[in-house]
């Protein structure tokens, strides 16, 4: 019975091809078994070796609403990439600081997510500010990676000149 | 007590000033080149006023400060790195002479603390640092009351001219060079800001609490990753505050780590302070994290962290 389990966090990822209607077409199924949604982060600019857009859904939901979840995925077209209880325990906040055009971001956010094991959730720019923009990144990552996570970014950052502000704790800090 | 007080820039003439007001009796007061000295309490008024109408304090050598009466020398010279001098001979010299002393320099316990432990060993004085962390607040005191062992971590905004910039700059939207220079024009930044803004004032501090903390090993300057706030551009602020943070100089000492560096907080977080405003978090075993808030540097702050540090001398003095 759905109604005696708990809910979990899952993430789902998700190939979708880019064309209008395909997102709600592939979050469709998630509401509709009574999953609820937490955050989907549409990987646009990024493709998938196949050229279709690589989509990450987090939700809750019981393990019996997931199983229905995943089931009515698979009715539809839609690729399921991986779908799994949540590998991403916490999330952090990042800002980066340095000339963002020469450092090539989206080379750097590869490499961070190929090598350290983070998911890029959300990511925002500005400037230039002079010759310095900022970029803010919103990561994911297993609980206790964390600190890992920050060294590999010092390292792949200053590699491009670039600083990079941390936060004080994972999540925040207090 | 009788007071020897070395150095008569804000620290120095408020403790001089208010040692009356503590029931303290000025023995000395010297600047770096001159001294008033009386072994039955100098007129520190008069000598206040020369400071600031002649530039010197009295008539005596500033040597004679040190040779003469006092239970306890107030150092309170300006900071140096290094050797730590002149202000390290000073602490050696009080001690040699089995007096206690009491530091607002930063210099000795960040630099040489070793040497400042071993000498207090050999002598009847005793050393006391607290008004060389965090001004007013009682930091040094809490890790004693706490106990070392049972604090897992410092972490602490212990600049005030970094955290007026930072802070302004965050409210503002402003660059970096134009609150800079406001703050030079306040007051609250030196025109030479290298020493706040470039991390090394927080260092310091953290070093210092990193050498009480830990009695295993000895830290310096060298020990601490410092990274400052120079040239931060004012989009970095803007973009964590669309986020609900912001942006801090934070020095933390954690795991036998000495680090200082922009840190993300939350806007709302005790960390977060605003303006000249330090704080100081302390991560406990048993009691989870406390804090202690206030001004973290100023004449008055800082001599009255002094007046404590001679209070609790007086015990087994």
């Amino acid at each position: 019975m759905s109604d005696t389990e708990d809910s979990r966090a899952y993430t789902v990822r998700l190939e979708l091809v880019d064309r209008p209607g395909e997102l709600l077409r592939a979050l469709e199924p998630i509401a509709g078994q009574g999953g609820n949604l937490r955050s989907i982060f549409h990987e646009r600019g990024n493709v998938t070796p196949r050229g279709h857009i690589p989509v990450e859904v987090d939700l809750e939901a019981t393990p019996t609403q997931f199983e229905a979840i995943v089931d009515a995925l698979h009715e539809t077209d839609i690729n399921i990439m991986q779908a799994g209880q949540d590998r991403y325990g916490e999330e952090f906040v990042v800002v980066l600081v340095g000339d963002m055009v020469s450092a090539d971001l989206s080379e750097l956010l590869s490499r961070l997510q190929a090598e350290s094991g983070a998911s890029v959730r959300d990511f925002s720019l500005t400037g230039p500010d002079g010759e310095q923009s900022s970029a803010r990144l919103r990561l994911a990552a297993e609980s206790g990676s964390v600190p890992s996570i920050l060294q590999r970014l010092r390292t792949i950052a200053g590699e491009r000149s670039l600083r990079v502000v941390e936060p004080l704790a994972p999540g925040g800090g207090r | 007590m009788n007071l020897a007080v070395l150095g008569a820039g804000a620290v120095g003439t408020a403790v001089a000033d208010l040692a009356g007001e503590y029931g303290h009796t000025v023995t000395a007061l010297a600047d770096s080149q001159s001294a008033a000295v009386d072994p039955a309490g100098i007129d520190v008024a008069a000598a206040l006023d020369r400071k600031r109408g002649r530039g010197i304090v009295g008539g005596a050598d500033r040597e004679a400060a040190l040779s003469t009466a006092y239970d306890v020398l107030v150092e309170a010279t300006p900071t140096t790195l290094g050797d730590a001098q002149p202000g390290f001979d000073h602490v050696a010299a009080a001690l040699d002479r089995d007096r206690h002393v009491v530091l607002a320099n930063k210099g000795p316990v960040a630099e040489r603390y070793g040497e400042v432990r071993a000498r207090e060993a050999d002598s009847e004085g005793e050393v006391r640092f607290e008004a060389a962390v965090g001004g007013a607040i009682p930091v040094l005191a809490t890790i004693e009351d706490v106990g070392p062992d049972h604090i897992s971590a410092v972490r602490g905004v212990l600049n005030g001219t970094a955290n007026f910039i930072l802070s302004r700059m965050a409210a503002e939207g402003l660059a970096y060079e134009h609150v800079l220079a406001e703050a030079q024009d306040l007051g609250v930044a030196e025109s030479d800001p290298s020493f706040d803004v470039e991390g090394t004032d927080a260092a310091l501090k953290c070093v210092i609490v990193a050498n009480v903390l830990d009695d295993e090993r000895e830290y310096t300057l060298d020990d601490a990753t410092v990274e400052g706030i120079h040239g931060l551009p004012a989009s970095a602020l803007e973009l964590a505050g669309a986020d609900g943070r912001t942006i801090r100089l934070v020095g933390e000492v954690r795991d036998g780590e000495v680090r200082v560096a922009p840190r993300l907080v939350p806007e709302n977080s005790a960390m977060a302070v605003t303006g000249t405003q330090n704080i100081v978090q302390f991560e406990t075993e048993n009691a989870g994290p406390l804090y202690h808030s206030g001004r973290g540097a100023g004449g008055p702050e800082t001599a009255s962290a002094i007046f404590a540090d001679i209070n609790r001398l007086d015990g087994d003095g």
